[in-house]
């Protein structure tokens, strides 16, 4: 079977036509044809038209008003964005938290899966370790935060050992805002690599044997080997690995909420929660809505950012 | 095998080392998940026992007997299974048909609905709650189990994966199968489905675990939570309540990561294949 992927879409394949390459117009099967393909497809359309097309247009529209949750809709204009840019005084700390979160994230997931693929890569037992590293990437957020929500109370195990190994009185985690965020980033790093771990692996185990036959040959080893002739064999992967991973850190929300709620003060509020707790909290849907445009802006553009840099980098030849 | 022959005893010596060291790395990775099923078997009151062991002065399994007594967490169950269940099942029909018909159909609009339905991939989550709050308010769907299940069960992502799959199957087995009277829907029931099994079933299970473990809407939509609540929001109202009886908190967690953990385990041979080919689930 063809193995369909995401980071390589096949080429658009025309329609398929009958045998003789003739196109019959509006002759009777084919417009059977047409009604049951509006059959087929009909479900889809109108479910995504009414829960996708449907809101991303009144999220639009939302944007510009004063939309409270209980009461009547008044047109704002761009004062919901001059609002959180200008006087929110939680804005913009929560943009820089989902970035500082995002530029630590990112980097760090991407380097413990890379390095673990290629650790499990030489192992008979891979299959297997895979699996293990994968168990926090698909087990509930809510579950995983909370456990290390344990681990990192004043009193509780990444203190005491941080005091009895290294001799470090451990500040309190999640209380402390020259930690929190790192916590958040830890506990994040933890429960999400698994998931780029098995993009890499696969991409190790489908590099072609003859060019890394050819690299041996020609004395290419450690380092060298890993920098000029895997890492280059496996850009699709990597360019695919930190596009996902990139947009998934800038929508951070389940973890920040249950281990430190935003806090202390607003040292670990991010965009989502800006965005929940306006809305329903505030219930200002209007201001909401603003904020989650923002937060699809940015996402438009780091993906942007990638596909245009992908040529400097990404090798489909192979 | 001849290179195992060739080995010499440094590089087994080395292999050795490599793997005891791997699965050091292993079991520190996982200690927060043990250390998670240890604190849920001890007694209240030696959760921060110093220095921290895993063992207790003894194992009650009586603290997950306590979680369903504390709190309807057989109800957060039952209801995130019927959710996360009949959630699957629209979006694995939903999905099936709409591939068939962008793969194997011919029929005005095709292609250009279709860069619809990929352009619809790029919107997040968090820009459709807003309005989408709204419209579960208009349809009176508020505190609903039906809120849950359908604004999330149409999405452009099952139809593209299945439909790779459908355009896999050969032109001719079609063709042979008009032939001999078969219609559109024969067609698809007997030839397509079975053909992308692999694929069905690999969608199917992270749809489920996405169903399952989501957050963000429930919290928004389900006000009821005794009634309505699925497992994730169930753990976040039972640790607000009972937030300093950390071994109920750790026996809830832990049970809340069985279900997801017995799909993993089944779901484990597939896993490479499903994610490196398509990048599904995980979030």
């Amino acid at each position: 079977m063809a193995t369909p992927s995401l980071t390589t879409p096949a080429p658009p394949r025309p329609a398929p036509r009958g045998p003789a390459g003739k196109r019959r117009r509006k002759s009777p099967g084919r417009r059977a044809e047409q009604w049951s393909a509006f059959g087929f497809a009909g479900p889809s359309v109108i479910g995504l038209g009414l829960f996708t097309l449907f809101p991303v247009a009144m999220a639009v529209v939302m944007s510009l008003f004063n939309w409270p949750m209980l009461g009547d809709p008044t047109f704002l204009g761009l004062d919901n964005f001059k609002y959180l840019f200008g006087e929110d005084p939680n804005f913009g700390v929560a943009l820089r938290n989902t970035f500082i979160f995002t530029g630590l994230y990112v980097p760090l997931n991407i380097i413990v899966a890379l390095a673990l693929a290629f650790w499990i890569n030489n192992s008979r037992y891979a299959q297997l370790w895979r699996v293990l590293f994968f168990i926090p990437a698909i087990t509930p957020m809510v579950a995983n935060a909370v456990i290390w929500k344990l681990l990192l109370q004043p009193d509780g195990t990444f203190a005491y050992y941080l005091d009895s190994i290294f001799g470090i009185s451990a500040p309190n985690f999640l209380a402390d805002g020259r930690t929190a965020l790192l916590s958040v980033v830890a506990m994040s790093v933890w429960q999400g690599f698994g998931y780029n771990l098995i993009v890499f692996s696969a991409a190790i185990n489908e590099m072609p044997a003859n060019v890394l036959e050819a690299a041996r040959l020609d004395g290419a080893t450690g380092l060298r080997k890993f920098w000029s002739v895997q890492l280059p064999l496996m850009s699709p992967a990597m360019f695919f690995a930190t596009t996902m991973t990139l947009i998934t850190s800038m929508q951070v929300f389940t973890q920040p909420y249950i281990l430190t709620a935003g806090g202390p003060g607003n040292a670990t509020e991010t965009l989502v929660m800006n965005v929940y707790q306006a809305g329903f909290q505030s219930r200002d849907l209007g201001l909401a809505a603003s904020g989650a445009w923002i937060l699809f802006a940015i996402i438009l553009l780091i993906t942007a950012g990638q596909f245009l840099g992908q040529k400097k980098w990404v090798h489909y030849d192979h | 095998m001849t290179i195992d022959a060739k080995t010499s005893t440094p590089r087994r010596l080395k292999r050795i080392v490599s793997h005891v060291l791997l699965a050091a790395v292993a079991l520190l990775f996982l200690y927060p998940l043990i250390f998670a099923v240890a604190t849920a078997l001890k007694p209240p009151g030696e959760t921060f026992a110093s220095p921290p062991s895993l063992i207790g002065s003894d194992v009650r399994w009586q603290n997950f007997a306590d979680v369903f007594t504390y709190v309807p967490f057989h109800r957060y169950i039952l209801n995130g299974l019927f959710v996360a269940g009949a959630g699957t099942l629209v979006v694995l029909a939903a999905s099936a048909m709409s591939a068939y018909a962008f793969a194997s159909l011919r029929w005005k609009g095709r292609d250009s609905l279709f860069l619809v339905f990929l352009a619809t991939l790029m919107v997040p989550q968090e820009v459709l709650v807003v309005p989408m709050f709204l419209l579960m308010r208009e349809f009176g769907w508020v505190d609903s189990y039906a809120s849950l299940i359908f604004p999330w069960a149409f999405t452009a992502f099952g139809t593209f994966l299945l439909r790779q799959f459908f355009r896999a199957v050969p032109y001719e087995l079609h063709e042979a199968a008009r032939m001999d009277g078969a219609g559109p829907i024969r067609i698809f029931l007997r030839i397509m489905l079975p053909m992308a099994k692999p694929a069905l079933g690999v969608l199917a299970v992270f749809t489920f675990i996405n169903f399952w473990n989501s957050f963000l809407w429930p919290l928004i939509m389900i006000n009821d939570v005794s009634e309505r609540g699925t497992v994730p929001l169930g753990m976040q109202l039972f640790f607000g309540q009972n937030g300093n009886q950390w071994h109920l908190v750790m026996a809830a967690a832990v049970v809340s990561v069985v279900p997801t953990l017995l799909l993993l385990i089944a779901l484990q041979k597939h896993l490479v294949k499903g994610i490196a080919t398509a990048g599904l689930g995980g979030r």
